[in-house]
């Protein structure tokens, strides 16, 4: 025990000797999350608060094109700039000038109106339902319509899907209403009076979990983004460990703990308890931008109520975790050349596979399946369920389990391996 | 003390052995000095009577104690002092001293009244509280002997312990040395300076391409070398006068 405080106070004396060392284990990750958040949350509002100018060229003059023009103008997302020829505004789209056109072929609102009431008259006359004092007119040939979209090439795929999917909701809506209005002409005689309820009748209502004092969890760029970026922080340590581990090798000081009676993993005890202090600040840091220089910043607050101890915890584990892989990093690294930028880079592989950056559902199947080798996966996904699911210590139980799993087995084949190495 | 049997170490990947079938025996109370010329394999031979490479075959044991069976009481009974300085830069050597005492175990007053003695005696008292990066080649060598005996050792193993120092850390060193070996602990030690040895070493051992070439008293050596006048003389006539460097 003696010895693994010795090799403690060892280990805090080299990193608080180190200022520059200090800077960046601390400062640089509170700039990373700052940075990152503000500019997550600019994007955010970007979509939510500015409007993207987009094209339309109504050749259609109807109901439908009012429609949509309406639409798209009460949606807020779109300052809708009205074209009179297709080919000016594909130009335009084509050129990068604008993200989209949408272009209303010629008598679309007419066509589908005539469309309607021919099936309307068609399902009316298979019931006997028809005005016998007028005669069952012939049916004619309607040509289907397509509502062009130009879209700007370097436009994303998930804005081109979204406008889609809405312009589609908003033609279907006028599809249904034709057709309850078709039948209304042909049942009623009062064409005022209102036979069919056209007002959806499913709405969707969104429900998110409730915390302790019943006060509904609403996720914000925050609450995702400070999570997601402390556990980057916090495994960007395998870096200083590795390099605190191969620098004791290239300047002798480990030859002579060989030589002392004193085993590697008294050695690497003292690490491991320095580090995870250093996670454990890195992590309280964090937590004190969230909440005090977030809001100050014009950024949504970080709420930690009710969830501290809990966080805290899935911290000790992740830190534990990040830790383990430095140790192993540092063993069977022989120069600072090797450890560091494979450290860096393979934190920043860990980040992507475990869903730092893309969520993980929206990736391939092959690396969906490959996330769940990543201890940042487990950590994020620990987190996740303390700030956005609001779930109980049982509920982590797995992650931290598969955590602190992660952090034996990674310091155990640190062992065996200096032990083989070295073994005499 | 020390018993060496048939003793070889072969690298991986290199041609010849460093130390082939080698046996030695070096009795307690000794100053032994392995002496010989650059690729010799003095640092591959005290290498593995300190546990930190593994033979290729043969056996050694200190004290009774063979090397493969009590790796860990071996290690309470021997102390090293490495060619490199074995300190973190950035510790102050009493830090360092502290540090390297707990690792034997050692704590409490009576480390701090050895590390106190130890650096008092060896000309560092006034420099406990300095960091080693402000030190001298000398006096880190000083600090880096300290290291190794606050445990006591029985048997101290030095690899060229004044190499790149000036006489006077030089002096100090040996006269600490010899304070060290009147107190009872055996000292086996590898050095260039064949001058310093022949004075310094009660017996000394010439090992060139792995094997013993002669051993005995410097004296004796000296006296049985035809026209040699001193350890040097000897040194050339049985290894050469030819570079030895190697990669």
């Amino acid at each position: 025990m003696h010895k693994l405080w010795a090799s403690t106070y060892k280990e805090f004396l080299l990193l608080t000797r180190d200022i520059g060392g200090i800077a960046i284990l601390f400062i640089m990750p509170l700039v990373l999350i700052v940075t990152i958040t503000l500019i997550q949350d600019s994007t955010f509002k970007t979509i939510v608060e500015s409007k993207i100018p987009i094209l339309l060229v109504d050749n259609d003059k109807g109901a439908i094109s009012e429609t949509i023009f309406n639409g798209l103008q009460e949606s807020n997302s779109f300052e809708v700039i009205l074209k009179e020829k297709e080919v000016i505004a594909k130009e335009l789209v084509f050129k990068g000038d604008y993200q989209l056109a949408i272009v209303i072929p010629e008598n679309l609102s007419s066509d589908l109106n005539k469309k309607v009431t021919q099936n309307v008259e068609g399902i009316l006359a298979e019931f006997g339902l028809e005005d016998e004092s007028t005669e069952t007119p012939k049916k004619v040939e309607i040509a289907k319509k397509e509502v062009n979209l130009y879209f700007d090439p370097a436009t994303q795929l998930t804005f081109r899907s979204s406008v889609k999917n809405g312009i589609d909701k908003m033609i279907s809506k006028i599809e249904t209403q034709s057709i309850y209005k078709a039948f209304q002409e042909q049942i009623s005689d009062d064409e005022a009076g209102v036979v069919f309820d056209t007002d959806s009748f499913i709405s969707f209502k969104e429900i998110m979990p409730k915390s302790e004092g019943d006060k509904e969890l609403i996720p914000n760029s925050v609450q995702h983004n400070v999570p997601a970026w402390t556990l980057f922080a916090i495994f960007f340590i395998i870096v200083p460990l590795s390099i605190n581990i191969v620098k004791e090798k290239s300047q002798g000081t480990f030859v002579r703990l060989r030589t002392n009676p004193v085993s590697y993993a008294t050695v690497l005890g003292g690490k491991t308890l320095v580090y995870l202090m250093v996670c454990i600040i890195q992590f309280v840091l964090m937590l004190l931008i969230g909440v005090y220089l977030f809001p100050w910043l014009g950024l949504p607050v970080l709420d930690i109520s009710g969830r501290i101890g809990l966080l805290f915890i899935v911290t000790i584990f992740s830190g534990l975790a990040a830790i383990g892989l430095g140790l192993l990093l540092g063993t069977v690294a022989k120069t600072q050349e090797q450890s560091a930028p494979f450290g860096a880079t393979f934190v920043v592989i860990l980040a992507a596979m475990g869903g730092v950056w893309v969520p993980v559902f929206v990736m391939p199947k092959m690396m969906q399946v490959l996330s769940n080798f990543s201890p940042m996966n487990w950590g994020l996904n620990a987190y996740y369920d303390v700030f956005l699911r609001n779930s109980s210590f049982i509920e982590i139980v797995p992650e931290i389990t598969t955590l602190f799993l992660f952090f034996i087995a990674t310091t155990v084949i640190s062992i065996i391996y200096n032990e083989k190495k070295n073994a005499v | 003390m020390i018993e060496i049997q048939q003793l070889s170490k072969k690298y991986k990947g290199a041609e010849n052995f460093s130390v082939s079938n080698l046996d030695l025996s070096i009795v307690e109370g000794e100053i032994f000095g392995l002496l010989g010329p650059n690729g010799a394999g003095k640092t591959t031979l005290i290498s593995m009577l300190c546990s930190l490479i593994k033979p290729t075959s043969g056996h050694f044991s200190i004290n009774d104690l063979n090397y493969k069976e009590h790796k860990n009481q071996l290690k309470k009974l021997i102390g090293i002092v490495p060619q490199e300085y074995a300190l973190y830069d950035s510790l102050t050597a009493y830090e360092n001293l502290m540090y390297f005492g707990a690792m034997y175990g050692l704590k409490g007053s009576i480390l701090k009244e050895k590390i106190t003695n130890a650096l008092t005696r060896l000309g560092l008292g006034d420099f406990a509280h300095k960091k080693i990066d402000t030190f001298s080649g000398g006096m880190k060598r000083r600090v880096n002997l300290i290291a190794s005996i606050l445990h006591e050792p029985k048997v101290l193993f030095l690899d060229e312990p004044t190499v790149g120092v000036d006489v006077q850390s030089k002096n100090v060193i040996i006269q600490h040395l010899q304070e060290l070996n009147k107190k009872g602990t055996t000292i086996v030690y590898t050095s260039h300076h064949l001058n310093e040895a022949e004075h310094f070493c009660t017996n000394v051992a010439i090992i060139d391409h792995g094997k013993i070439m002669i051993e005995g008293k410097p004296k004796d050596l000296i006296e049985n070398q035809p026209k040699a006048n001193n350890l040097e003389d000897v040194f050339i006539a049985l290894t050469g006068k030819g570079l030895r460097d190697h990669a």
